[in-house]
């Protein structure tokens, strides 16, 4: 780890004005991914500006949505009583996540922000074009179990890690960001970029430009919703592959509303749009679920150790839909 | 800085770059808290702080200035054993011991996160407002802790003799006799 300058932000200003006046300057939230990188030497900042410190509280609003304070801690945003009620695919996203103890020092915004956990990245002898822009991509012909199978390119066919954010990018969720240009608002679902040929630029964000918060909007079915997650041991472990669902059916048999995002398949948390149109209106059944599958994976690519994925998330889809309709609520 | 460490005041002047962990065992002589894997894969650096447990091995000392540490020195002494310590011993909840402070620490935490009703991957009714502590949730909240004898067996009966409610407590010794 290099040296580096440590400051403690009190405030939303303070931390951007820190960051402009530091040299190669990084926002710290509870450092269980961004540690771990500087002592490898793959993020190397001069400044570290901790916003642990910032907001910590979930705010129910008066809509039926939710605003989360960017260092509110994994821990406790799963734990909301609100949260558990209205959005139970966060929470169970939330614990579905790394381990107890990582969660009670992880933040929102941080969780956000975490790199991916592909192995080349964090090995300095491996050409990996996130950490050296042009250099190569060392796991497209090397073991790739935990890579990409959609929106990949041939710089870069690392996952979005986080649990979290899968639901979110079901939730319709909107992130908050302040930055030396002011305040604006971004989908999370815009927010992370597909690699391309900059795996290396990972989100939207301006340089500086800070989380402060996480929305959700109400969204009733969100209450029938939950999260499934496929690893290669039964705990605390990376995703295989993941699914975010949220289903409202209607007295009818047909499927009045739907959410779905994937996770541990792409650079981003992936949205599930065409499977939700394939659904939207259709008879909840296995078969409609099944279509909705195949439609979303129909232009998934696989790799030599990665290809079982492609079947795998489909019938994740089809299996968490299926429990939702059979046994919808907050169960698991 | 200034922390509180197992109920005294402490002072330290470290680098930034140190860990909570190598704060507590190079520059405080607290060896009871131990590096394993050093990236927050193990466990066994496991600590309290405000009485949640974290892995002081991912954190940075100087973030938690001000707080309240309690390491496994803070939790009992060979003369006064923490009950949980007590239960270890009964279980067999170790063979190397090298990955005990982290896993008492570990467990401690839980009973305040269960008292406080914070639900599990495998807790079945989010909910649910009293949780019941099954093994399998021992296993799964305790999974951030790696045991590599394999004492995971005695581990988990230890807590939850220590920990679950005696209503329930159909595998604790106690409950069996």
């Amino acid at each position: 780890m290099i040296e580096f300058r440590y400051e403690k932000a009190n405030d939303v200003a303070s931390a951007i004005r820190m960051f402009a006046s530091g040299d190669r300057a990084h926002y710290l939230g509870g450092g269980t991914n961004l540690v771990d990188l500087m002592r490898e030497n793959i993020e190397r900042p001069e400044t570290v500006i901790d916003v642990t410190g910032l907001s910590q509280t979930i705010e129910a609003r008066e809509s039926g949505g939710i605003l989360i304070g960017a260092a509110v801690k994994n821990t406790a945003l799963a734990a909301n009583l609100g949260v558990r009620k209205r959005f139970p695919v966060l929470a169970r996203a939330i614990l579905a996540g790394a381990s107890g103890q990582i969660r009670n020092m992880a933040t929102v915004g941080g969780n956000i922000l975490q790199r991916t956990r592909c192995y080349y990245f964090y090995d300095e002898a491996a050409r990996c074009n996130k950490r050296d822009p042009g250099a190569g991509c060392d796991a497209i012909g090397g073991f790739n179990r935990i890579h990409a199978i959609l929106g990949a390119s041939p710089a870069c066919v690392a996952t979005h890690p986080s649990d979290m954010c899968v639901a979110l990018a079901a939730l319709d969720a909107t992130v908050h960001l302040e930055g030396a240009n002011g305040a604006r608002s971004i989908k999370l679902t815009d927010l992370h970029r597909l690699p391309g040929e900059r795996p290396d630029v990972e989100t939207e964000l301006a340089p500086g430009e800070l989380i402060t918060a996480v929305e959700l909007p109400s969204l009733p079915c969100a209450a029938n919703s939950t999260y499934r997650k496929v690893r290669d041991r039964a705990s605390y472990a990376f995703a295989l592959v993941s699914v975010a669902a949220a289903l409202e059916v209607g007295e009818n048999g047909a499927i009045k509303d739907v959410r779905l995002a994937l996770g541990g398949v792409a650079h981003k948390p992936w949205r599930a749009t065409v499977a939700e149109q394939e659904l939207h209106g259709a008879p909840a059944s296995e078969e409609t679920f099944r279509r909705g599958a195949e439609a979303e994976l129909k232009d998934a690519i696989g790799l030599a150790d990665n290809a079982f994925k492609i079947e795998l998330a489909k019938r994740v889809i089809v299996d968490t839909l299926q429990k939702l309709t059979m046994a919808p609520g907050t169960g698991l | 800085m200034r922390y509180t460490i197992n109920g005294k005041p402490v002072q330290a002047e470290v680098d930034v770059r140190m860990s909570l962990l190598d704060l507590l065992r190079d520059h405080l002589q607290l060896t009871g808290t131990k590096k394993g894997c050093d990236q927050g894969a193990c466990g066994a650096c496991t600590v309290l702080v405000d009485g949640d447990r974290i892995n002081s091995c991912l954190a940075l000392a100087v973030q938690y200035q001000g707080r309240e540490i309690t390491t496994i020195e803070g939790v009992g002494s060979p003369a006064d054993l923490h009950r949980l310590q007590a239960a270890f011993v009964e279980h067999d909840g170790f063979q190397c011991g090298y990955c005990t402070p982290g896993q008492i620490c570990s467990a401690i935490g839980i009973a305040a996160e269960l008292k406080r009703g914070v639900p599990s991957a495998l807790t079945e009714d989010l909910l649910i407002e009293e949780i019941d502590l099954s093994q399998d949730e021992i296993r799964e909240r305790m999974s951030g802790n790696l045991c590599r004898c394999g004492a995971y067996n005695g581990i988990v009966d230890a807590v939850h003799q220590t920990f679950a409610r005696k209503t329930t407590n159909i595998f604790a010794k106690d409950a069996a006799e």
